[in-house]
This record gives C-alpha cells, structure tokens and sequence, in this order.
C-alpha cells in the first residue's frame, strides 16, 4: 500500500462512491414507502376532512400533527378522489404562482415571506384575517385573502394579487390544510405557542 | 487556439454578461427588504428572485463549459470532437436563456395548469424555468457529455482527470431529468429536488470544480500531475464519501424518516473535510512555489477559492447543519449567508480564475499582472463577506425571536422581520451588495483592457 500512489486514492474514492450510493439507494427506497400519500408521516389527501391540530409529544420529544374528529373543509366532505383532484389543483397552483420564491414550506423556498408548512393553524386567520374580510370561518377569509391579498395588508411587506381564480383558491387552503398533517419531526418548533407557555 | 476554445470564450462572454444580470436582481432583491411598497404587484420579489437565482446557475454552468471546452484540447491534444453541434448548442443555449428571461419579465405566471409548466414557470427554486427551456439545457448537457466522451475516445488517451470527468457527466445530467416533474405530494417533490440541488451543488459540480481547478493548477503553477490527480482523488473520495449522505441534512423537516436527522447531521459535519484538504493543497502548492506565478489574478483566486469554498461551504454550512441548530436556523436569512458565500466560496472564485487563465493566453502574455485586478478581487471580496455577514446577523435574529422564542407564525416572522438586528442586517447586505457590484464592474473592466506587457524575468516559475 502506497499512499502516495494515485491509484490507491482512486480505488479508495470509487469504492467510497459506491458504498454511499448503495446505501442511499436502500434509504431512499424506505424514505418513500414513509412518505408516500397514506404513508406513516404522510396521511392521505382526505385528510382535509378532518380537525387537525399541532401539539407537542413527549415520547418523540417534538411537536407532531394531531388528527381530530369530522371536520369538512368548506363544511362538505371530500371522496379520496376529489381530494385527490383538489391537491393537484393546490400544487399547481403553488408551483404556477411561484409561491416558493418568496414563502418556504418545510423550510424550503425563499424567504421573504412567511413559512406555509403550518400556516392552517396559523392564528392570524382567526385573529386578523377574519375579522378583516368579514369572513365567519378560518378557510373562507384564507379564500377571500388569496384571491385579495393587496386589500388586507397586515404589515408593510403585503402579498401581491396573483390573480388567483376562486377554485385555485380553494384548493390551494385545501392543499395548506394538508401540508399541517404531515409529521415534519417537530419542526417548526413550538409552532403558536408563543405566549401560552409559563 | 482550438477551435473549442474559441466556444470557449464565447461561454465566458455569456457567462460574465449572466454575472452581471445576476448581481442586478440581487440589489434588486435586497431592495424589497428594505421598500417593500417597491414595484408591488408590477414586478414582485418572487420574480425578481427567481432572475437572481436562475442566472446564477446559468452562469456557473457556462463557466463549466467554458472551462472544459478550453481545457480538453490541452488536455487530450486534439480538437474537440463534434464542435459544430457544441458552437449550435452554444447559441440555442443562448437564446433560450433569453427567451426564458423575457416570459419571466414580461409573462410572470400562468394559470394552475400544464400548459403554465411547460411555457411559463415550474416555480420550483433553482429550476423554475419552464420544461422547454429545462429540457434545452438537458440537450446541451447531452452534447457537452458527447464532446468529451467522443474528444477521449478519439484521442485514444484518459487522463486521470479525464476519467474523474467523464464519470462526473453522468449524475450531472442524470438528476437533471427532475426539473421537470411536477409531483403533487410536497414531500417526495422536495425529496427527489433535492437529489437535483445538492447533487449539483453539494457534489457534482464539487467534482466538476476539482478537474478544473487540478487543470488550471498545472497551467498556472506547473503542478505535476501526479499531486494533482492524487488530491483530485482524495477530493472525490471525500466529498462524495460525506456529500452523498450528507444530503441527509435537507431531510430533516419534509416529511421523511427520523433517522435522517442522525444520518444527514453526521455525514453533513463531514462534509467541511474535502474543502480543507481543497485549503491544505492550496497553501502547499502557494509554498512549493514561493507564491510565484505566471498569473497573479488567476493564483489569487485559486487561492480565494480554496478559502472561500472551506469557510463559506464547510464553516458556514457546519454552523447550521446539525438538526438541534438548523430546527431554528432552518429556512431563514441564515441559510441565506450560509447559500452566498457557499456559492461564492466553491465556483465563482473559481470561474474568475479560470477566466483570467484565458485572458493571459489570448493576450499573449508572459506574464498577467497589473493593478485594477487587486481593486475587483478586494471589492468583490469585502462586498461578498459583508453580505454574509449582514445576512448571518439577520438570520440569527429570525432564528432565535422569530423560530425560537416567536414559535414560527405570521406574528413571529413579522416581529423578527421588523427587529432592529434584522433590519441593520438588511441594510448591511444592500451597501455591501452594492461594494460587490463595483467589484464586478473593475473585473469586467480589467478583463476586457490589453495587459501590461511585464518582463518574464521577473518571475521565475520553478519546478514543482
């Protein structure tokens, strides 16, 4: 064994290559089965059908999404397939609008605006927005707001209009509502409970 | 010249030309921070964004090109094969590129439909441009891999940087092929993106660096090849060894396995390793060479990019890396500091250097020296850590009242947005922005001014 032999280096950086792709391969292939739609930290897109909430759990030491009773979105439940629908409406509107160039979700994107990964929880919906758009429940006023954002500013930094059509509207709070119910391992942290800690 | 090298400048004209639109919707970018009411619902920060960051990889890529198309008939001793297909893809790249600025300019968004995806904007950071655009640039790379295969099998000779290369080209256009999906479920879309983005980033064009880098070092130090090549392995070794899983550490937060947490923060606090060995090699070499040149400019930066990759890759990356840190420095102005000197750091030091190695060989020089490239590689310099600098103390100041203690909400990232930290950092990043673009503009300048004539005696290179 020479060291100084560029062939030991060589054979020393494509076994080192090989090794690490091989067992990303075996990671990933688990990674998906995870999450998947209907996988163990991704629930299936229906879930909008139900209350969801965020609290933290003390066996997994992090906060994790909690799914509650009945609770349509836009009072009427969904099938999985209309949900199914609802979300690709969602996704493309988030990708067509170029949401992740100035918002984050799981963290990624930009950073000029807030993050979305909880946003469905977010208590400004309940305490700004519905009060403001006159608006009686929490994914109405996030409508009314996504279709108007110039009209209810809430800092100087105000969401452009994206001109957003009513049913891209409602599928993109029906995309946001999902998004809080996957298990993110925690993060963001202590999401809405600034000031209800003692 | 080769005729491939002609292409060549013609990639660093694009390049330099795409370096500048890039640091224009930087200043522009920092701008909203600070007048938000700026263009509002004209032109909005997303789209001024996506200009800033899509012409940054457009024109390091063009700098990738550039640099192999002037370096493969040095390096093989022949002309490049195929070049009337590489000189036809040079321009389709070009007008692409256009085409794609323009709809992004003028065009903004689509509607939530296919139709958006294919002609309008994918919105998926780093690769937004539209699956046309995405899949010319898939066809380029296609003919760029062709070059260099058909170049070596025709020269009948593979270097060890060549072999390093070729086998680089592989995953370089296989993750490519996801910019185009448009995956529904956030979580695998963003498992599979990230494949593109640290594969590219944190690996791929690490390599690709390398063989450019070892390439140039020969040239302008007259480094043996058997260091080179060694370290050019060892380089491989590491940065794919920690690289590879390393990209564990943007699967934290998406929706994937607990165990990444374990897996991407151990293999991620090794990824600095590969960019000090980078540093180690660079002092030897300064050493071995009593840090005399040829081609100071060039040196200069080899030697920056070295530094920057090591601090700006590895230091700023390790800081935020570990899953305790990044639960709150994830995803704010942090991360921000930690992209611009990475980038900074790993690939335009580098670009510019080999930009300066072909300006001293089409000049005909003996020796490329002078003054106005001490003024752009400090101001670029000082205005790049400034920026990191203002960007760290804003993104701590999100971290820890916006993350931390404000719980993450529409109120908390307003209240952080609005501290005193934040805004001072913001401010700092614009002046210091504004510092990198006089940078810019003397390197643009010195780049395109005739050298002084210096007499080769005074630098004596010697042996390695």
């Amino acid at each position: 064994m020479d060291i100084q032999d560029p062939s030991f280096w060589r054979a020393g950086a494509i076994s080192t290559t090989l090794v690490m792709i091989v067992v990303l391969a075996f990671l990933s292939v688990d990674s998906m089965s995870v999450i998947s739609v209907g996988g163990r930290n991704v629930p299936k897109y229906d879930v909008i059908n139900h209350q969801i909430g965020y609290a933290y759990n003390w066996s997994r030491r992090a906060d994790v999404p909690v799914i509650g009773g009945l609770e349509p979105l836009f009072g009427k439940s969904v099938t999985e397939a209309e949900a199914t629908a609802l979300m690709r409406t969602g996704k493309l509107v988030i990708q067509s609008r170029a949401c992740m160039d100035c918002h984050t979700i799981f963290g990624n994107g930009a950073y000029y605006g807030p993050d979305l990964t909880k946003s469905w929880l977010d208590p400004a919906w309940s305490q700004i927005w519905m009060p403001m758009t006159g608006k009686t429940t929490r994914e109405d006023a996030m409508v009314e707001f996504l279709m108007h954002p110039d009209k209810y500013p809430t800092w100087s930094r105000a969401m452009p209009n994206l001109n957003l059509s009513e049913d891209e509207a409602r599928a993109t709070v029906a995309y946001l509502k999902w998004l809080s119910a996957i298990d993110t391992n925690g993060f963001p942290a202590n999401f809405g409970q600034s000031g209800k800690q003692p | 010249m080769y005729r491939s090298q002609k292409l060549s400048l013609r990639y660093y004209t694009a390049a330099i030309a795409l370096f500048g639109v890039m640091i224009v919707f930087g200043l522009l970018s920092a701008l909203y921070y600070l007048y938000p009411s700026m263009l509002f619902n004209v032109f909005n920060f997303n789209m001024s964004k996506i200009l800033h960051i899509d012409t940054l990889v457009i024109w390091l890529l063009m700098g990738f090109l550039g640099a192999v198309y002037w370096y493969l008939p040095k390096e093989l001793g022949i002309e490049v094969e195929g070049m009337w297909l590489a000189e036809l893809m040079f321009w389709i790249f070009c007008v692409a590129v256009a085409i794609v600025a323009v709809v992004f300019l003028f065009v903004q968004y689509g509607s939530a439909n296919e139709f958006s995806m294919w002609f309008i904007n994918q919105g998926r950071k780093y690769v937004e441009a539209p699956r046309w655009a995405a899949i010319g640039i898939v066809v380029v790379m296609a003919v760029f891999a062709y070059n260099v295969i058909a170049t070596c099998i025709k020269a009948r000779k593979m270097t060890g940087i060549m072999w390093v290369l070729v086998l680089d080209l592989i995953p370089l256009l296989a993750v490519y092929l996801d910019a185009f999906p448009a995956v529904t479920n956030m979580s695998v879309d963003l498992y599979w993106w990230w494949w593109l983005v640290h594969m590219w980033v944190e690996s791929t064009w690490e390599v690709l660096i390398g063989c450019v880098m070892a390439l140039v070092l020969m040239d302008v130090m007259g480094t043996s090849r058997r260091i080179v090549e060694t370290w050019l392995y060892i380089e491989v070794m590491l940065v794919l060894g920690a690289g590879i899983l390393g990209l564990g550490h943007h699967y934290f937060w998406i929706g994937t396995p607990q165990y990444w947490l374990g897996i991407g923060g151990f293999f991620s606090a090794l990824e600095p390793l590969p960019l000090l060995g980078m540093v180690v090699h660079a002092i030897y070499d300064a050493g071995t060479h009593r840090m005399k040149t040829s081609n100071q400019p060039a040196f200069f930066w080899i030697t920056a990019e070295a530094f920057g990759n090591f601090i700006g890759a590895g230091i700023w990356g390790f800081m935020m890396t570990l899953p305790q840190i990044n639960l709150f420095s994830h995803g704010t102005q942090w991360t921000v500091s930690h992209g611009h000197f990475a980038f900074y750091g790993a690939y335009v030091c580098g670009i510019i250097a080999v930009l300066y190695v072909a300006k001293q060989q089409t000049s005909g020089v003996d020796v490329l020296a002078g003054r106005a490239w001490k003024w752009g590689f400090g101001l670029l310099n000082f205005g790049m850590v400034g920026m990191v600098m203002g960007l760290l103390l804003a993104g701590m100041a999100q971290a820890f009242y916006g993350r931390a203690i404000g719980g993450s909400t529409l109120m908390a990232f307003t209240s952080a947005s609005e501290n005193a930290w934040f805004v001072s950092g913001m401010w700092a990043r614009l002046f210091f922005g504004f510092v990198f673009a006089a940078g810019y503009v003397v390197l643009v300048y010195d780049l395109l001014t005739t050298p002084k004539r210096v007499p080769v005696t005074r630098v004596q290179l010697e042996p390695a």
